[in-house]
């Protein structure tokens, strides 16, 4: 793990300027951010670990959770809204049995809320893995969460 | 260094080039209201108190004297209807997460303690005097923020602390003197994570009971971090 971060950090030549672009890369290769990393970058980068949070906790897409392997987001924006986006979460929630903003216990799975998607014509919308689907119901959930390893 | 010239509240006064408007007007023993300025460390222009209004004719703009610097022919007013007006309402949105603010200050702007805002409480104004002390005088950066808007919180890094508090200011750690609220309130019962994210390494701070961080890190010390 720390090899990744330190390969990252070195394609930058651990500038201190490139602190939020080694942060990205590393989350996309990790999927999240672990102390030891956000340590190590701070060490690599000789900046203090609290501007590391600072940063990591000031950008919502830096996480220091684990996230699943795959993402499911639901739309609850107003058009998704008002055609019925609490009832598909609900179904997505009870399905996976996690709420949202949570990962399931295995890592497979983060499920998370997103407010419009662009394509309001298909709402409710529910996206896996940048797959969008409308409405999906409680059996073609079900089913999608099978296929996913 | 250049000397320049500028007026506050019509009085004529001699700065050094490179000071903020509030420097001089404190060297010209002006009066302007401040919560997160301190001499010590670089202005940081976080509270908003110590707005003034910068004349240039029939035209105003209200900037923040701490890091506004002087410059030749400035005309300043500190207590400006509309400056009064401003510090009103700042020290009302201060009163929120703060009703300890000294009266003499409210009753000098007309601000007044809401009891709806009680209940959200919690005493931290965001000044940052504590973070930027730790890091900047002592370089010890075991305070930061984290998080953004409502949930930015101030924390401490227990890592960082255990090897710098036990020797800051003999064993009294010297942050908790800079705070304006006058209680870096150590309060660990409390807010929690930021954004719902468990954060397990690092503990907002917010000291209500002055306790001493050390004594905190010692009550939480058994959890993983």
């Amino acid at each position: 793990m720390l090899g990744t971060v330190d390969r990252i950090i070195d394609s930058y030549g651990a500038r201190q300027e490139a602190l939020v672009q080694i942060l990205l890369d590393i989350q996309h290769e990790l999927r999240w951010l672990p102390r030891p990393v956000l340590e190590r970058v701070a060490a690599r980068l000789e900046l203090p670990l609290n501007l590391i949070y600072n940063v990591t906790t000031f950008y919502k897409h830096f996480s220091l959770v684990p996230q699943g392997r795959h993402s499911i987001s639901v739309c609850v924006g107003t058009a998704c809204h008002v055609r019925g986006a609490s009832r598909l979460l609900g179904r997505v929630s009870e399905a996976l049995g996690i709420k949202p903003d949570e990962t399931t216990a295995d890592e497979k799975f983060t499920l998370k809320t997103v407010s419009c998607l662009g394509c309001c014509a298909l709402g409710p919308v529910m996206v896996l893995d940048g797959e969008y689907m409308s409405n999906p119901n409680s059996t073609d959930i079900a089913e999608l969460i099978e296929k996913c390893e | 260094m250049a000397e320049v010239n500028l007026v506050i509240n019509g009085e004529q006064v001699r700065a050094q080039e490179g000071m903020s408007i509030l420097e001089a007007a404190r060297e010209a023993d002006i009066f302007i209201p401040t919560l997160c300025h301190h001499a010590e460390i670089d202005a940081y222009g976080a509270c908003r108190l110590c707005v003034v209004e910068l004349r240039q004719g029939d035209r105003s703009r209200v900037v923040a004297s701490c890091l506004y610097p002087v410059a030749e022919g400035l005309v300043v007013e500190t207590e400006s209807e509309k400056i009064k007006n401003y510090r009103r309402t700042i020290l009302n949105l201060l009163l929120q997460r703060w009703d300890n603010i000294p009266r003499a200050l409210l009753d000098r702007y007309g601000a007044a303690p809401n009891p709806r805002y009680v209940e959200n409480m919690t005493f931290c104004i965001l000044c940052g005097l504590c973070v930027r002390y730790c890091r900047d005088v002592k370089g010890a950066n075991v305070l930061g923020f984290i998080g953004r808007g409502t949930i930015r919180q101030v924390v401490v890094f227990p890592d960082q602390a255990m090897k710098y508090c036990p020797t800051c200011g003999n064993g009294e750690m010297e942050c908790l003197h800079y705070c304006p609220t006058g209680v870096i309130t150590s309060d660990y019962q409390g807010t929690g994570p930021a954004n719902g994210q468990p954060l397990p390494h690092a503990y907002p701070v917010c000291i209500r009971d002055e306790t001493n961080i050390l004594e905190i890190l010692e009550r939480v010390g058994h959890l993983e971090y």
